[in-house]
């Protein structure tokens, strides 16, 4: 029999990432069961505290408003990256489109949210432009609140949901279309029965490398966020591990946010099988 | 008759600077098997999609059954296309593929399983029913594209050459089983093809296209016999060509000069030349004579009068056996009436089809090297084009 070395060709990477991935993870997960010290850092002692802590309504209300910033980020990234991706797989372009949406990572992450700053603050670029169009009078708060985290997030994760939308659609054959309207569709018919349905996996795709970021954003919210309803599961952690020195705590809301995003590929996974599942089914 | 005749009116087609379709007219008559042939870029498949609803024209109107189609979305037409790498949709069984227009009519679930059963039978694809495209072979899912066309019930079938992607073998039993799909609906075919053969063989009428104009419009028999320039000559079938001018014109025979070569005598139709007033010794022409028509043997025949036959020695310069035929390129020299002038010198190539209808061939063996004679008919020869020079 072939001895599969397979398996030894995986051992640099298995090894990088059990040590730097797995066992940082297994440490989160093993402090969130223990009491906070005095100072910072745990006491070795089995504890349920940092779970109960939880269902305190002011964390609740930060849980809901996460999914919420973050489900609203992710729909309106979809809905802008859709169009933006079938208009570069048609164009002549390609490589230019490419190159434009690949532009914004060779600044700093920090430094363009701090862009942002001054695009919308109240003597920033938007609010200055408008009073000299005699549109408003006085600036508008643009910045510090929900609103101005749905914004930056959306730019933030544009690209990676631009990139596999791309991929998928410049494969997708549009004599489908062409196909549908023959068969009797209207337009928007023949792109919600045809193309969405042939594009899913990059819709797919598209949607958890927004929806996962987002929900354990940090810099965002703390940059242009502000007020109750901005404040977001990732301030949590950092707040609890900086300010409150509350290490079970912020290991607990880790975890949670580690859960969540995992039950998101779950579902994923689980969408998937349940429909091949359903063609078999239908063999029989 | 079922089916919708289709009236197409001085259409005209220009994407930028390009011109597609230039003032093309063509009626279609109800359920025929009509084929637009052309070779590629000859805006064939344009006008297909102009009749199916995908491209404007920039000029022309579209009538089916005397209404005209062109304000309607392909989706409100009552036509139905079979796209050349079929679009069968990748997500779908076939079954819910060939449902996916009766799903759009919100049929009952009943009628629409009675009707995609119908036509899997018809397209001999039962068992098939809950394959993905992607599992069925090329003949198939050109059968799940046919199904998947007809099921609308559509009073036009617009096939965009359907059969471009099959090997050559499958190719030909699909084409008759198009035939035979079309005898049993009798809907109207509109067929593209850039292949003679497959127009020749099924279509009731032709239309041969060439850089956006219909060169001609005639049924398979018309197109092939009586080409009606050089182009469809060279185009459909092989053909040889020769050019000379006219020096005498008696009755129905027209003899012609062919420089190099000597006299070609070529009979006309009665009543051809009527309507050629000017048509005299002199004018520049041209003939052809299909391959198949011109004899070849090692010895001539005794009995060839030279006004009803032309003949000429020459050398086979290329021998293609090809089982049912052998194909021979010969190389003809001057002097149509005797070997005096030498055979093998001249540099007229002229192609000459034997059919091999038994296995043991009259006369010795022809091979290359040879001296040989052809000869043919002067009915055979046909003067396709008068130059007005």
């Amino acid at each position: 029999m072939k001895k599969n070395y397979g398996v030894i060709y995986t051992l640099p990477t298995g090894l990088w990432v059990s040590l730097f991935f797995l066992v940082p993870v297994i440490i989160v997960f093993l402090y969130s069961f223990l009491e906070r010290g005095e100072l910072g850092g745990v006491v070795w002692s089995f504890s349920l505290k940092a779970y109960q802590d939880m269902l305190s309504p002011t964390f609740l209300h930060i849980l809901v408003i996460t999914l919420l910033i973050s489900l609203a980020a992710t729909a309106l990234t979809l809905l802008i990256a859709l169009p933006c991706g079938y208009y570069m797989a048609r164009s002549k372009k390609k490589s230019l489109y490419l190159f434009l949406i690949i532009i914004p990572f060779l600044t700093n992450f920090l430094i363009r949210i701090y862009a942002w700053q001054a695009i919308l603050g109240n003597s920033g670029f938007l609010n200055n432009f408008l009073i000299r169009l005699g549109l408003i009078e006085d600036h508008i708060q643009f910045l510090y609140n929900e609103w101005a985290v749905i914004i930056v997030l959306v730019y933030s994760y544009l690209p990676y949901a631009i990139l596999p939308l791309y991929s998928t659609i410049e494969k997708f054959d549009f004599s489908l279309l062409e196909a549908a309207r023959d068969l009797g569709t209207s337009h928007p018919g023949s792109i919600m029965r045809v193309m969405i349905p042939n594009i899913r996996a990059g819709i797919v795709s598209a949607v958890l490398f927004t929806f996962i970021p987002t929900f354990g954003a940090y810099a965002v919210p703390k940059l242009v966020g502000g007020g109750k309803n901005s404040f977001m599961l990732g301030n949590i952690i950092a707040d609890e591990i900086l300010v409150n020195r509350n290490w079970p705590f912020a290991s607990a809301t880790s975890i949670l946010i580690t859960l969540v995003t995992t039950a998101a590929l779950g579902l994923y996974m689980f969408a998937n099988k349940s429909a091949a599942r359903a063609a078999q089914r239908k063999k029989i | 008759m079922k089916g919708s005749e289709v009236r197409i009116e001085g259409i005209d087609k220009r994407f930028g600077d390009f011109h597609a379709l230039k003032d093309v007219s063509v009626v279609v008559r109800k359920g025929e098997f009509f084929s637009l042939l052309g070779p590629s870029g000859c805006g064939k498949t344009t006008l297909l999609r102009i009749i199916a609803g995908f491209e404007t024209p920039s000029a022309g109107l579209v009538y089916v059954d005397g209404a005209n189609i062109l304000p309607l979305p392909p989706n409100r037409r009552h036509v139905n296309t079979i796209f050349q790498n079929y679009a069968l949709f990748p997500h779908l069984t076939v079954f819910e593929n060939v449902a996916f227009p009766l799903r759009l009519k919100k049929l009952s679930r009943q009628e629409i399983n009675r009707k995609v059963e119908d036509y899997l039978t018809l397209t001999k694809l039962t068992g098939q029913e809950y394959k993905k495209p992607a599992q069925l072979s090329g003949g198939q899912k050109q059968r799940v594209a046919i199904a998947r066309a007809l099921v609308n019930e559509p009073d036009v079938l617009l096939l965009d050459e359907p059969l471009s992607a099959l090997d050559a073998k499958l190719r030909q039993h699909m084409l008759i089983e198009l035939d035979t799909i079309h005898d049993k609906i009798g809907i109207t075919f509109i067929y593209v093809t850039h292949d003679q053969q497959e127009a020749l063989s099924v279509s009731d009428h032709i239309a041969v296209m060439n850089e956006g104009r219909v060169v001609q419009v005639g049924n398979p028999t018309e197109i092939y016999e009586s080409p009606e320039d050089i182009f469809v000559a060279n185009f459909i079938g092989e053909a040889n060509l020769f050019h000379g001018t006219v020096s005498s014109v008696e009755g129905e025979m027209v003899s012609v000069d062919v420089k190099d070569l000597g006299i070609l005598n070529v009979t006309m139709e009665p009543g051809d030349l009527e309507g050629m007033r000017d048509f005299k010794p002199g004018k520049k022409v041209s003939i052809t004579v299909r391959p198949e028509k011109i004899n070849i043997a090692i010895e001539k025949p005794p009995d060839l009068q030279p006004d009803v036959f032309s003949f000429f020695p020459c050398v086979v310069e290329e021998v293609i056996y090809n089982g049912f035929q052998s194909k021979f390129f010969v190389k003809v020299s001057g002097g149509a009436q005797g070997p005096e002038t030498g055979p093998g010198n001249g540099n007229f190539t002229v192609k000459a089809f034997k059919q091999h209808v038994s296995y043991y061939s009259a006369g010795p063996e022809i091979k290359w090297k040879d001296r040989a004679w052809i000869w043919w008919k002067a009915d055979d020869a046909y003067l396709v084009e008068v130059h007005d020079a």
